[in-house]
């Protein structure tokens, strides 16, 4: 059962159609629909070429938190192998909405860490609907830390609405280990690149994605607060959220043009989430063409490149 | 910039500023309801003379009393491009900055400049919540980063004051974007060797709290300043309880050991000059009047006189 956006209504409906008119010849074999069906999915795919030709930044959203969307865990497993989870922060506790560990890529080994939200109501309470607290970003200190000493590249993979603001999390130092993160992502003398999978919620977005080089997926979203949160604050109205999102410029092709994303991953017709291997598959050729524009580099040339990769960001603004 | 615009403008400022007959003479305390006289009250570093509450300070008062005889030299902060997202709201964010300016008479949301506290060399930023909320925009980062590597040319500490709602949400992506930023800046003094305190004010959170403002060598805060990360409400409406008394306050985070010091404000200078002198190898400060400067007296940054 897919699940669909409020915007792809009318595509539901016609996918519905053709999908009542399948069954029906199913439990009666004298009906000859298939012409009539091949007609439906005919305006459905066409309907799906307009309705993803111009999302607009609040569909983009939309498609972003896409439940069905390929998380943290579909790639890792579906891109690395001998994928082995490192946990705990060493301090308190094993959070969850992080995933981390070795694995290798294209048979090299690195550190891979990521946000993961979850796929059903007990793996999202699990992961905290990939909500980190101060455990996942210290644990993720932990790994960097790890991949510097052993000169493994790391590999982050950013999906979250942002860190978890609870009582507990802001007791033991959510910004403390925010900010620590980031530190860390500057400090370390292996290649570190990122890519936002879906969404990327503010600081706890940071944390993981100052990196030598940033990917967005076509659809996927990175801002300084969720339009929602934006909508309430500026427009003392949450309802404006589509007009915040616009406002904001999240979208990953507005961050290509500001300096933030180096490149965007094109996803299939209707998302990723309608065709999750390509995507995935997409993500994997990105990831080896980052690290390989890396190759070589000193470390010493890589805490430079990312140094200068965050000081000349904003020098262009829009315009450019 | 040349040095009648950092020197001469300041203290001139500085002489005007203190004529300026305030319009509204009494301010009532916060705290505990007092009306305070707006002499005894700047006097007193706008903190309330009954109950002690600390009011918000403008950067330029606050150097003012922080720096010797109230002396010192702007940092010049490059400018970074205007609106850089075309960012309209209710209003468009270039007629904010205007009004913001106006309210304030100061160009953005953080002050960086270099004196002297006790005869220590020092640089300083001080970071302005009366200007959109303090909202660190691109300049707050370039202000950050100026500070910083005139710092390291200086081979003085930074001491930054930090008073911000978080990232400026009308610059997006770019006012995230400071995190990474201003963390290079604090990187660049730590591989000089230099001292990095953080004085956070009320109130600090979000993007601030979660970069620069967390990232220093000391961490000392103005009695009950609000810091944090997420908002009390958002944290209320995600857990559905109450959050305890106190939650978020610097004397709360003292306590679970985010913070090395809770300091009155009329204490702060003497503590900035004893940590920054013992952190730079010097010897103790001496207390009391210090002898003015003599004429011949070649000193880099403006002293006494």
């Amino acid at each position: 059962m897919t699940h669909y956006l409020d915007f792809e209504k009318p595509l539901a409906e016609i996918e519905g159609k053709a999908e009542e008119l399948r069954a029906m010849a199913r439990s009666n074999e004298e009906m000859d629909i298939e012409e009539e069906a091949a007609a439906l999915d005919r305006k459905a795919d066409e309907m799906l070429v307009e309705l993803y030709k111009g999302l607009t930044p609040w569909r983009k959203c939309q498609v972003a938190r896409h439940p069905e969307r390929p998380h943290c865990k579909d790639y890792i497993e579906a891109l690395f192998t001998e994928f082995t989870p490192l946990s705990g922060d060493r301090n308190f506790a094993e959070d969850e909405a992080v995933m981390g560990g070795l694995a290798r890529l294209g048979g090299e080994p690195v550190v891979v860490i990521g946000h993961e939200k979850g796929h059903d109501t007990q793996t999202r309470l699990k992961r905290n609907f990939g909500m980190a607290r101060p455990e996942g970003y210290r644990k993720a200190i932990r790994l960097m830390d790890l991949a510097h000493r052993f000169k493994l590249p790391v590999i982050t993979l950013v999906d979250t609405p942002g860190a978890y603001p609870g009582k507990g999390a802001e007791e033991r130092g959510q910004s403390e280990a925010i900010a620590r993160s980031t530190e860390k992502c500057l400090q370390i003398g292996v290649p570190l690149i990122n890519v936002i999978i879906g969404e990327g919620g503010s600081g706890g977005a940071v944390a993981f994605a100052t990196a030598n080089r940033v990917a967005m997926l076509e659809h996927s979203v990175y801002s300084v607060i969720s339009p929602e949160g934006c909508a309430s604050i500026l427009w003392k109205d949450a309802e404006k959220m589509r007009e915040a999102a616009e406002a904001l410029r999240l979208t990953a092709q507005d961050l290509k043009m500001l300096g933030v994303a180096d490149r965007i991953i094109p996803e299939p017709l209707g998302g990723a989430h309608r065709d999750r291997e390509t995507a995935i598959a997409s993500v994997g050729a990105a990831l080896s063409a980052m690290l390989g524009e890396l190759q070589g580099k000193s470390p010493d040339d890589l805490i430079k490149d990312r140094r200068q990769k965050y000081l000349s960001v904003g020098s262009k603004g829009l315009a450019a | 910039m040349n040095w009648i615009t950092n020197y001469v403008r300041p203290r001139i400022n500085s002489i005007f500023s203190r004529r300026e007959v305030p319009e509204n003479l009494w301010t009532k305390c916060g705290g505990c309801g007092t009306m305070l006289f707006h002499r005894e009250l700047s006097e007193n570093l706008n903190v309330c003379t009954n109950c002690g509450h600390h009011m918000g300070i403008s950067p330029r008062d606050r150097f003012y009393s922080l720096f010797d005889g109230g002396i010192f030299t702007e940092v010049a902060v490059p400018e970074p491009i205007a609106d850089p997202l075309q960012f309209r709201d209710q209003k468009r964010y270039p007629d904010r900055m205007k009004a913001a300016q106006k309210k304030t008479g100061e160009a953005e949301a953080m002050l960086v400049a270099e004196g002297e506290i006790g005869r220590t060399p020092i640089v300083a930023a001080a970071q302005d919540f009366g200007f959109m909320g303090g909202s660190m925009s691109m300049y707050v980062g370039n202000a950050v980063l100026a500070g910083a590597e005139r710092a390291v040319e200086m081979g003085r500490p930074f001491v930054l004051f930090s008073a911000a709602g978080g990232a400026r949400m009308q610059e997006g992506i770019l006012g995230l974007m400071q995190m990474p930023r201003t963390t290079i800046a604090v990187q660049m003094l730590k591989d000089a060797g230099l001292p990095y305190i953080v004085v956070l004010t009320h109130p600090t959170t979000g993007g601030v709290t979660a970069s620069y403002a967390m990232l220093g060598d000391v961490h000392i805060a103005e009695p009950d300043a609000l810091i944090g990360f997420a908002g009390a409400r958002v944290i209320e409406q995600t857990i559905r309880e109450k959050l305890p008394e106190g939650f978020q306050r610097a004397e709360y985070l003292l306590e679970h050991g985010m913070l090395d010091r809770v300091t009155d404000r009329r204490a702060m200078r003497e503590e900035l000059i004893t940590i920054t002198r013992m952190l730079m190898g010097l010897p103790p400060a001496i207390k009391g009047d210090l002898p003015a400067p003599s004429e011949t007296e070649a000193l880099p940054a403006p002293d006494k006189g």
